[in-house]
């Protein structure tokens, strides 16, 4: 592919301070988001974990968690993967080094200010958009400086065909600044509180709408485009099949959108708004494995590799989650299987399998390769990395399994009858009860694969604060 | 990743890869179709938000709870959606329809029931319960895993402040009248007095101005107007297909409910 031929003079151009910038980022929430994350598990497991304190009940830590794992971790290492390969993809320095500035230090500003305002209770409730209107305002800023700087780079292009990644990406910086402001618009009573101008359930369904595509086009398309362009690089096979990423890619783009309301099946919105829901997010399976095919098809005559190479473990096991979530998705959007997995632990472990499986992993192995090329030093532990990969991999297992058990056991007693008729369980703690032994498996899962995200964290700091690699010749062909 | 025999829609596709003006509109088109299709419809009479009869506005101090509720995260261990099914109806009561949350900005609905639902909690326990219950959730429910919020007890709410909250309100288009919102504070002072005594009588000594008073008051208020629209034979949009009308006929009254 073109993309492999990349000259030491072209190199030279690029701006690869701001990547290192989202690298380092990206480390440091990876381990606050997951730490967040760990604590909230404790906390269902054992309620007085929040040490009695306001700022740290459940209730407020949970959005901090989720909005630092999407958009602090998932957000830099997207940013990270862009900045740095669409200069190389489109043979162009970035549009501008101070809007690529601005929109780093804006980032991590809204960031910032997410992790202040949340814990102290200050939101709007909507689920991955919790934050105040003047914290919507700013982020809505710095993604039109991300636009700009995208756009400007694309219109500077020394390669005149866009590829597959660039497409992803392309995908990614506009709906998600669609979905941002018109899923944010409200009504400001005074400077840290709002109500958004939606009512009840059209509310919920713009909210879903948004919700969903949080995942469709944060979580997934900026990440099969860090996918089209980092598989390739590293393994040094090219893509499986260009016809197929073209289908998969526009089918994706336009089937992903419809799938929101199968968040509110069973409610009252209107029965063909549910049917639209789970119809699309049936059709989804399609372009999703689409792109996981596409994504280990590329490893053919690779796989020898990937016994010896903890990078291409990471990514072939990020790329089998994507596949087995966006299975289980659609299939949990089928109404019958929903009145089931609706409300329990089952989406937890669901959108784990995706989050860490996924997202985690294929970040992690894209920075296993990319940080030691950035700051051209070798990894410092390189053993650790196989570590990491062994102790997030069962921790992803041990948390979707005890998920999908814990899901499915208070789904089931939710709904059980006794001989009577009547509810075979009345009193709703006696459920969550019966929950204790996988919300501690949970727990342990969670642990393993954050003591793997800090061993990275530890390896990352000894790399780039170690001495550089001995000079090599032509550092370009390194694979 | 270039292939010599591209033919057909790979070729094209080849020339749409030249045009990225034209590549990002397709983009945008392709990605805003659904959202117009499911979306707009819903801001029609048809579909759209209609409140059900009987269902009206929450009161100063209820909303004022609400923002509480909101602020504590209730939502993302508590869900406000009972679903039409036999066992949903018989633990919870009614079944929820799309009118009951007319007035609802946000909407409530949650994700995740690490607790039971809270629908139809409106009037199934006296205000004492809750009032203990936000305490020390052991006290009441035995075997809880939800923490105390016992600062709701200790902070107080600004009356001051209701009506920045209600005239935004009103801009959303709930309809409070501009004679409502001026009296918002007085009206909130009366409901908490009330709420207050109610406490006194069951022997707790509750300042009204505090934060757990406009929290019962929301919570006491939940589900109920819509359970008395339903209850008087209000339509409500078509539900899903599940047969919730007999489902309901079948539901013991919520105040007989089991325990929580």
């Amino acid at each position: 592919m073109q993309t492999t031929a990349v000259s030491s003079a072209d190199e030279a151009r690029y701006d690869d301070e701001v990547v290192k910038l989202f690298a380092t980022a990206t480390v440091v929430w990876a381990v606050v988001g997951m730490l967040a994350g760990v604590w909230i598990a404790l906390e269902i497991a054992y309620w007085p974990a929040n040490l009695g304190l306001q700022w740290t009940t459940f209730g407020r830590l949970r959005p901090l968690h989720t909005n630092a794992v999407i958009f602090a971790f998932g957000g830099n290492i997207c940013f990270t993967g862009i900045y740095y390969s669409m200069q190389r993809l489109l043979k162009v320095r970035m549009f501008s080094d101070a809007l690529s500035r601005i929109h780093f230090w804006g980032w991590q500003l809204i960031i910032v200010g997410a992790a202040i305002t949340l814990p102290l209770g200050l939101t709007q409730s909507k689920e991955y958009a919790e934050l105040i209107w003047p914290i919507d305002v700013l982020i809505t800023l710095i993604w039109v400086v991300f636009a700009i700087n995208f756009f400007g780079t694309v219109y500077n292009r020394k390669v005149k065909h866009l590829y597959v990644a660039i497409w992803f990406y392309m995908s990614f910086v506009i709906t998600i600044a669609v979905l941002h402001i018109v899923n944010s618009l409200a009504i400001p009573a005074t400077l840290l509180r709002s109500y958004p101008i939606y009512a009840g359930l059209t509310d919920a369904l713009v909210q879903w709408w948004y919700g969903h595509n949080a995942v469709g086009f944060f979580l997934t398309t900026p990440f099969l485009g860090l996918m089209y362009y980092f598989l390739p690089r590293i393994s040094g096979r090219p893509v499986f099949s260009y016809r197929l990423s073209i289908i998969h890619f526009w089918a994706l783009v336009f089937l992903y959108i419809w799938a929101g309301p199968h968040h509110l099946l069973y409610s009252s919105l209107p029965e063909w708004a549910q049917t639209l829901g789970m119809t699309f997010s049936i059709m989804l399976i399609a372009p999703s494995w689409g792109g996981m095919l596409n994504g280990l098809l590329t490893l053919r005559g690779a796989w020898d590799r990937v016994r010896t190479d903890p990078v291409l473990k990471f990514l072939v096991v990020a790329v089998s989650f994507y596949g087995m979530s966006t299975f289980e998705g659609p299939m949990m959007s089928i109404r019958a299987v929903n009145s089931l997995s609706h409300y329990t632990n089952w989406t937890i472990g669901h959108v784990h399998s995706g989050a860490l499986g996924w997202n985690g992993m294929i970040t992690f192995g894209i920075l296993y390769w990319l940080v030691p090329k950035l700051w051209n030093k070798p990894l410092a532990y390189p053993g650790w990395a196989t570590t990491h990969f062994w102790l997030a991999t069962i921790g992803i297992v041990l948390y979707t399994v005890s998920m999908w058990a814990a899901g499915l056991t208070e789904g089931l007693q939710w709904r059980a009858f006794d001989a009577a008729g009547q509810l075979k369980y009345p009193n709703f703690v006696d459920i969550v009860h019966q929950l204790q032994p996988f919300y501690l498996l949970r727990l342990l899962g969670g642990l393993l694969f954050f003591t793997g995200a800090v061993m990275f964290a530890v390896n990352f700091v000894k790399t780039v604060s170690g001495p550089a690699a001995a000079p090599a010749p032509a550092p370009a062909a390194a694979r | 990743m270039s292939t010599p025999n591209e033919t057909g829609y790979t070729s094209a596709h080849r020339t749409l890869e030249g045009k990225s003006a034209l590549f990002a509109v397709m983009v945008t088109v392709a990605i805003l179709i659904g959202g117009i299709v499911e979306i707009i419809p819903l801001f029609s009479t048809t579909y759209g938000p209609e409140a059900l009869a009987g269902v009206t506005p929450y009161t100063a101090l209820e909303v004022a709870g609400r923002d509480i509720y909101v602020r504590e995260g209730c939502y993302t261990c508590h869900s406000q959606m009972v679903r039409p099914m036999r066992a949903e109806v018989l633990r919870y009561g009614e079944w929820t329809r799309a009118g009951e949350y007319a007035y609802d900005h946000p909407f409530l609905l949650g994700s995740r029931r690490l607790g039971p639902d809270l629908q139809r909690v409106g009037g199934k326990y006296p205000d004492a319960w809750h009032f203990e219950h936000m305490r020390d959730p052991r006290a009441t429910s035995p075997g809880s895993v939800m923490p105390p919020y016992t600062w709701l007890h200790r902070q107080a709410y600004d009356p001051a402040d209701i009506q920045a909250s209600l005239r935004a309100l009103k801009k959303v288009g709930v309809p409070y009248t501009d004679e409502q919102i001026a009296g918002a504070p007085a009206d909130m002072q009366a409901q908490a007095a009330g709420i207050s005594e109610r406490l006194k009588a069951a022997g707790i000594d509750a300042d009204p101005g505090k934060e757990i008073v406009a929290m019962i008051a929301y919570l006491q208020r939940l589900g109920k107007d819509g359970r008395a629209a339903i209850a008087a034979g209000a339509t409500a949009p078509a539900p899903t297909p599940a047969a919730p009308a007999v489902q309901a006929a079948t539901a013991p009254a919520p105040e007989q409910g089991v325990t929580p």
